[in-house]
């Protein structure tokens, strides 16, 4: 582990840490300057790294053991005693095992908690639809108060987590199982909750991603401008507030988007983004790429991001399929964005 | 804290008037959980009138006590305690259950006074005071968490998960109740899902069990009296209580769990408290 202290990044060697790794190195080091941060797993303290916090605060850390009902309800009342509770489980268990907790005891009273939940999308691709969750983006960001964000790598995660202290209310950060490559080489590139990254300029299609879609589209963008196609990819990493902004700017320069998530496509990133178009009024050519309504097959997670069209190929083809689209141009776009 | 003869009667008359003031606002709201509401009058009476550090011109001061109902659904029996002890103005709760009224079924801590904790949802109170007790001890503060459950409510696996929680945590700093009414809504307990052996239960799930009348003052400060001076084991409080207590046509009756009552029923009700107690 490389660790540069004492200036206002920290860089972390992100090839040697896992994403769950440098989250929990994060907020170890958020927890020196931090006394009122206190951390909750359910017997997940290893698997979600939260550990690290763990080992360095033990007197403010809290392992519930297997109870997820109880980690959320333990961390409602730690966040109403003044605290302010980080807690860290699998994003399969805090989204469903439990929401009513998450939703009730959390966004209800909107509780200024932080959930770090890993796991998320098919990351943990051999334990099958048990343990994988392509369904938490559309269940937390129907949750009034939420933030949800999806960061695109371990770096974007460290910063998600600094950037998640100072922003009130219930944050859910959505991570993966920790293994995935990085996109970002340090956390210094204007990260901002609710703001859209454009990571690739590019007129001709827009590619919208969040977590491990943004390093696939970003390589795509760059196969794709070899061929001379002008490919734009949005780091989408805050799902909620959507960035509005972002995406109808891309409607107006590209008239072309996909949406590329690693989760349903029913109620995630592609749902949000097709909220803002539709009451946009403006039309365009849409795609979404995730999973298409359907359980997660079993495999490790590279084979399955290919089986689902979320890696290089897979985009680059869809690309192609959605360029080669026709639909109506409207040349007064311009006055009315 | 012993009760003395005087203290023990203002007690008794703020429950009987507590009690008038649910059957009133039952029928301003067309509807209320009125018997478990009934049943928990002298555990929130005996907590805010005599135990409880709190301030209701303060009602957000850092020091005072907690209390979750976790038993959400007995609303209509809480927010008189909290009008009464002066968090807000009684013929507020003219409004109980109108449009855009702050009051509603479950409180709203958000919108109602006093309140620690939103609740309704059953099995989530516990949980959200051993995360309030943690919080206290760990920030070395001496307010407790005081958590009222109903017993059908521990039908919920959520609650001992907190039970188990509170027993690995020796969470001493906080004292749970069961209003122990035998009943919910389909029935009694014991036959829609039994509890018993319910004090064993606690005890193995590391707590420390006072099984007490749940409607007598007494008893009920000798129980908290001795959990303010527990530091090895958690303590629950079982009260055994009667569901619909002091209006005679809906004790222990199950269709009382929730209803509504016209003036006619009110008058009655409030008539047989006057006789009760």
């Amino acid at each position: 582990m490389t660790e540069i202290t004492g200036t206002t990044w920290t860089v972390y060697d992100a090839n040697a840490m896992t994403q769950a790794e440098i989250y929990g190195h994060v907020l170890a080091e958020l927890g020196q300057t931090h006394p009122e941060i206190v951390g909750l797993t359910a017997d997940l303290a290893k698997s979600t790294k939260i550990g690290v916090f763990g080992e360095k605060f033990p007197e403010r850390f809290f392992n519930v053991g297997i109870a997820e009902q109880n980690l959320f309800g333990i961390a409602a009342g730690l966040a109403k005693a003044g605290l302010l509770p980080f807690v860290s489980t699998m994003a399969a268990f805090a989204s469903m095992r439990a929401c009513e907790q998450v939703r009730t005891d959390i966004c209800y009273q909107n509780l200024n908690c932080k959930i770090i939940a890993t796991h998320g999308g098919i990351s943990f691709g051999t334990a099958g639809s048990t343990h994988n969750a392509h369904e938490d983006i559309a269940i937390m960001r129907s949750f009034p108060n939420m933030t949800v964000i999806v960061p695109a790598d371990g770096i974007e995660t460290a910063n998600a987590v600094r950037a998640c202290i100072h922003h009130p209310g219930p944050v859910y950060i959505r991570v993966g199982r920790g293994f995935e490559p990085t996109w970002y080489e340090n956390e210094d590139y204007g990260f901002e909750i609710g703001k859209a990254v454009t990571i690739h300029e590019g007129t001709d299609i827009t590619l919208i991603c969040a977590g491990i879609t943004v390093l696939q589209a970003g390589e795509a963008a760059k196969v794709l401008a070899e061929e001379g196609l002008s490919v734009r990819v949005l780091n989408m990493h805050t799902i909620k507030p959507i960035d509005q902004t972002a995406v109808m700017q891309a409607v107006l320069d590209t008239r072309r988007i996909i949406t590329i998530e690693e989760h349903n496509v029913i109620g995630g990133l592609g749902s949000a983004v097709a909220d803002v178009i539709a009451a946009s009024g403006k039309g365009c050519a849409f795609e979404k790429l995730g999973l298409q309504d359907e359980f997660s097959l079993v495999g490790y997670p590279e084979d399955l991001y290919a089986h689902y069209k979320l890696d290089t190929n897979g985009i680059i083809e869809k690309v192609r399929e959605v360029m080669g689209r026709d639909f109506e141009e409207d040349e007064e776009w311009k006055d009315e964005v | 804290m012993a009760i003395s003869e005087q203290e023990l009667n203002a007690l008794k008359e703020t429950a009987k008037t507590i009690r008038k003031d649910i059957v009133n606002v039952t029928e301003w709201a067309g509807g209320a959980h009125i018997g478990g509401a009934l049943s928990m009058v002298e555990i929130l009476v005996i907590l805010y009138f005599k135990y409880m550090n709190v301030d209701p011109k303060n009602p957000d001061k850092p020091d005072r006590d907690r209390f979750i109902l976790s038993k959400g659904h007995g609303g209509v029996g809480f927010a008189p305690v909290l009008a009464r002890k002066g968090y807000f103005d009684f013929d507020e709760l003219k409004s109980f259950n109108r449009f855009m009224s702050p009051f509603g079924m479950h409180l709203d801590g958000s919108k109602v006074k006093g309140v620690d904790a939103s609740t309704g949802s059953l099995g989530h109170g516990l949980p959200m005071a051993v995360g309030l007790a943690l919080g206290a001890r760990l920030k070395k503060e001496s307010w407790k968490t005081y958590c009222l459950m109903g017993d059908g409510e521990c039908n919920e696996g959520s609650v001992w998960e907190a039970a188990m929680a509170a027993g690995h945590f020796n969470v001493t700093n906080m004292i749970t109740f069961v209003d122990r009414n035998q009943l919910m809504i389909d029935g009694k307990t014991e036959t829609v899902m039994g509890l018993e052996p319910f004090t064993d239960k606690w005890r193995a799930f590391g707590f420390i069990v006072k099984s007490v009348d749940g409607h007598s003052f007494e008893e009920l400060a000798a129980a908290i009296d001795f959990a303010h001076n527990q530091n090895d084991k958690p303590v629950v409080i079982i009260a055994n209580t009667k569901k619909g207590r002091g209006v005679d046509y809906m004790e222990d009756d199950v269709k009382w769990h929730y209803g509504s009552i016209n003036s006619a029923l009110s008058e009655q009700a409030r008539n047989s408290i006057d006789k009760n107690g």
